[in-house]
């Protein structure tokens, strides 16, 4: 035997009983799937800050953040997004025990805060607007608008989803898809509140600095 | 207001003779292929297995199918340039008008890295890495089904701009200012972004897919460090994909504000940066070259040890290097553009990280020569393939050391000694290894072998031909040519050209010659016929069930105890130490059911694609609509699962049994 084999056979056998179990579950499949989606989508959301980031003080003469945040109205959005991450969590425990009133009842206060909190983002874009501070007019405006514009679209996308979620809950009961679907909206649901954190710190705290 | 809003008769270029002369027979082609087969009445067949199905092996095939279909389009642009840099020198201009030019070459690039590249990789993958781990499908296969169909419609919007339209002219990494509105006004760079965007979804999904199901679905007993290096070569390519392709989503998604929406993110006035397009561009492009190339070593792992009939020399090395240049693979990005004017230091940081990368591939290098040392090699194709890859690899890899450096690389910037080293790597690195895996799959896939004499005139002829026709690009490149150059006055540089075309010509005749292969072997499939399913005396699972495989794969799932399981099970059967007539006991299986939201969702995104290309928004919201209501019908579907019953499985594993017993 020469010595390219012998030194491959030295081989160590002992392994952790994980990888004798074979394929895993479909839940841990899925929810493990859909981390890793969600992983890409913080990916795309780190593109937006970097390009943020960088196009920060580009305001081009115009408006600078220090004078357009209004802190208080994203405090009161910040307030209803983490709220409504308590409810869809409170959604998925009454899933988890098949209580259909409680599923509703949550997914219907996650919704609502949810709305809210879109609601007041998009008169805090409109209220920009009006007062000539629109997306073309300055690289940073770009950005801002993009970053934070692309955030609301994913809780926009997270509303209808979870009505969807509610019409299936409704129609095909909790069987096991439908259970699984709902724990990856709750992990989107709850994603989305990270990518949140991190825009009200760069954007919102750190943009009115002097 | 129109309502078909850019678009008129103007977009269909009558008077250009050379667009409608090779559109016109692609057209007729299509028309003769869908029409025959409309006549022969195979539509509900392909309906039913092909299109609608979501078994990784026909998705694979699907995909090799149309990467190999866009690698005749994506060639015969090459043929174009070459032939027009061959004749326009000195006062010449050639054939090619300028504006006609610049598509070309911008859809030369963008065709062969996301349209061929990208598809043929994929469907390797898709083929391969279920059978590889002993598992039935991928973790997703309704999702992988949607991938594939996303790419087919990317594939679909770039066609469609050789007719209705234009395509980009800003060169496939679509720079701005240059594709900014106010330099392109026309459509050429929307149906680069769009085509892109829709084919980047399905890849981002298929990378999602790919992860998952090698991360969790794996046979019992096939730990991480008893994977085929297959398997972990598409891990670490996948991996890649996750972290960089939402890169190149939101850099597309800030250029399309640009244009669509008068945002400034790379714009030349309110404080647009266009250099930081070329950051974000390239902090996906350059892992995008080892998304590409990983699959590719993987594959050359597969058949040096195959058919040297030994075992992988040092697989915790392989492993370790592989892994190694996935992360680095993203610390590199800034030497594509030392020239930007970051500081030396910077230029430095990047330009010793991208040296560092030629270590890993150094050790692999090593790993493969030593795997066929004192091995029984046998020379068969997918041998030549990979030998003819170590050998020219080696040397793109040393001018890509060079291009490192950064002085060096201001002097050669942007000239065509980039050129031919970007394809020094890539043809052997990634299309050499493609086809060594095609060749070394299909029979596992069709059950019958290639015709190994048009195999390997086809390797010579491509061997030959890529030398013939890249190293003369190094020569001018280092006398001062500059890339996509229309036509140029220094005549002194033609000889090289011409030598240049003479090569492309060269690896036509090979891109022929595999054609002929293919026409011969499935007439001669009788004589070329398998029925052990392990022809090349294989290693990793796939070989152990029949060729082609079943839609389950696996009779019953694979207990493996060691890397190399296959190999490892036969050496025990022939010892004897194995219960011979093991009693297997079938199960009926849950299959996933074929489903047309794939098609249905592809549909709606090239009608939602053209539209925004078109600014045609009545059918842009209609195709949002439509993919929409496509995915309720999915999400509210009552059936997802048939059953295989046991009885079939096991009629199908008795009758493989009688035939692979003598």
């Amino acid at each position: 035997m020469n010595v390219a084999v012998a030194i491959d056979d030295a081989r160590h056998d002992a392994l952790p009983s994980a990888t004798e179990a074979g394929p895993a579950s479909k839940r841990v499949v899925v929810a493990y799937g859909f981390w890793i989606f969600l992983l890409s989508d913080i990916v795309m959301f780190s593109a937006l800050f970097a390009a943020y980031a960088v196009l920060v003080h580009a305001t081009a003469g115009g408006p600078t953040g220090a004078s357009l945040f209004n802190q208080r109205s994203a405090a009161i959005e910040t307030a209803c997004l983490l709220a409504s991450s308590y409810t869809c969590g409170l959604m998925t425990l009454a899933a988890n025990e098949w209580r259909r009133a409680g599923i509703y009842l949550f997914a219907l206060l996650t919704f609502v805060l949810g709305a809210a909190f879109l609601g007041l983002e998009v008169r805090e874009f409109a209220d920009m607007i009006g007062r000539g501070a629109t997306p073309q007019r300055s690289a940073f405006l770009s950005a801002f608008f993009t970053l934070v514009g692309c955030h609301g679209l994913h809780v926009a996308v997270g509303l209808v989803w979870l009505a969807v979620m509610m019409a299936q809950v409704a129609i095909k009961g909790i069987r096991g898809t439908v259970e699984r679907r709902l724990l990856c909206f709750a992990l989107f649901w709850h994603a989305l509140d990270i990518i949140w954190v991190w825009l009200f710190t760069v954007v919102y705290l750190m943009g009115v600095r002097p | 207001m129109n309502l078909l809003g850019k678009l008129d008769w103007s977009a269909i270029p009558l008077h250009e003779p050379i667009i409608m002369g090779a559109t016109a027979p692609v057209i007729l082609g299509i028309g003769s292929i869908l029409g025959w087969t409309f006549l022969k009445g195979y539509w509900p067949y392909l309906w039913k297995e092909w299109i609608t199905s979501v078994d990784h092996k026909r998705i694979g095939v699907m995909y090799i199918v149309l990467g190999l279909l866009m690698l005749l389009r994506g060639f015969s642009d090459a043929i174009m340039m070459r032939a027009q840099q061959a004749v326009a020198a000195g006062g010449a201009q050639g054939y090619l008008p300028p504006e006609h030019f610049d598509q070309i070459f911008s859809a030369h690039g963008t065709i062969m890295i996301f349209f061929v590249a990208m598809p043929l990789v994929i469907g390797l993958m898709n083929f391969a890495v279920p059978l590889q781990l002993g598992i039935r499908d991928m973790a997703f296969p309704t999702l992988n089904s949607v991938s594939l169909w996303l790419t087919a419609s990317g594939i679909l919007l770039t066609n469609v701009s050789l007719v209705i339209g234009e395509f980009a002219r800003t060169g496939w990494v679509a720079y701005p200012p240059l594709s900014e509105l106010q330099f392109s006004p026309g459509v050429g760079v929307d149906y680069y972004l769009w085509s892109l965007q829709i084919s980047g979804i399905g890849t981002l999904l298929t990378g999602i897919n790919f992860v998952t199901t090698i991360l969790k679905t794996r046979a019992p007993g096939m730990g991480y460090m008893r994977m085929p290096v297959f398997c972990w070569t598409t891990l670490a390519s996948n991996l890649i994909i996750v972290a960089v392709f939402p890169v190149l989503t939101a850099t597309f998604a800030m250029l399309l504000l640009d244009r669509y929406l008068g945002f400034h993110f790379f714009s030349v006035e309110a404080g647009g940066n266009a250099m930081m397009y070329v950051n974000l561009f390239w902090m996906w492009g350059h892992p995008e070259v080892y998304i590409l190339v990983l699959p590719a070593f993987g594959i050359y792992s597969e058949v040096s040890a195959t058919f040297s009939g030994k075992p992988l020399f040092g697989y915790r090395s392989m492993v370790a290097a592989t892994m190694v240049i996935c992360v680095l693979s993203c610390m590199v990005w800034l030497h594509h553009f030392f020239t930007m004017g970051a500081s030396a230091n910077v230029n430095a940081f990047f330009g010793i990280a991208s040296m560092i990368i030629a270590v890993p591939t150094g050790v692999k290098v090593f790993n493969w020569l030593f795997t066929m040392y004192g091995g029984r090699v046998r020379f068969e194709v997918p041998v030549l393939w990979t030998i003819g890859f170590m050998v020219t690899f080696v040397l793109g890899g040393l001018t890509g050391v060079l291009l490192a450096v950064p002085p060096v690389d201001w002097q050669v910037h942007n000239s065509l000694f980039l050129v031919a080293h970007f394809h020094h790597v890539i043809i052997p690195g990634v299309v050499f290894g493609v086809f060594a895996g095609y060749v070394y799959w299909f029979p596992k896939a069709f059950g019958f072998k290639l015709d190994e004499r048009w195999g390997r005139r086809a390797f010579w002829c491509w061997f030959i031909g890529f030398h013939v026709a890249f190293m003369p690009l190094y020569v001018v490149g280092l006398m001062g040519m500059t890339r996509r150059l229309q036509h140029y006055d220094v005549v002194s540089w033609q000889p090289w050209l011409l030598v240049a075309a003479a090569g492309a010509a060269i690896i036509l005749a090979g891109v022929a010659c595999q054609a002929v292969q293919l026409v011969v072997s499935i007439r001669q499939r009788d004589q070329l016929r398998d029925l052990t399913g392990d022809p090349w005396n294989g290693r990793t699972l796939e070989w152990s069930t029949a060729s082609p495989p079943p839609a389950w794969n696996f009779a019953v799932l694979p207990q493996v105890a060691t890397v190399d399981a296959y190999w490892n099970a036969k050496q025990r059967a022939t010892a004897g130490t194995n219960q011979a007539a093991q009693v297997r006991e079938y199960k009926s299986i849950e299959m996933p059911k074929t489903s047309a939201i794939g098609f249905f969702n592809a549909f709606f995104a090239v009608v939602t694609g053209f539209a925004l290309i078109w600014h045609i928004w009545w059918m842009a919201a209609l195709g949002v609509l439509g993919a929409f209501v496509t995915l309720l019908a999915f999400a509210f579907r009552r059936e997802e699962e048939i059953e295989v019953p046991a009885e079939r499985i096991a009629g199908f594993d008795r009758a493989h049994q009688m035939e692979v017993a003598p």
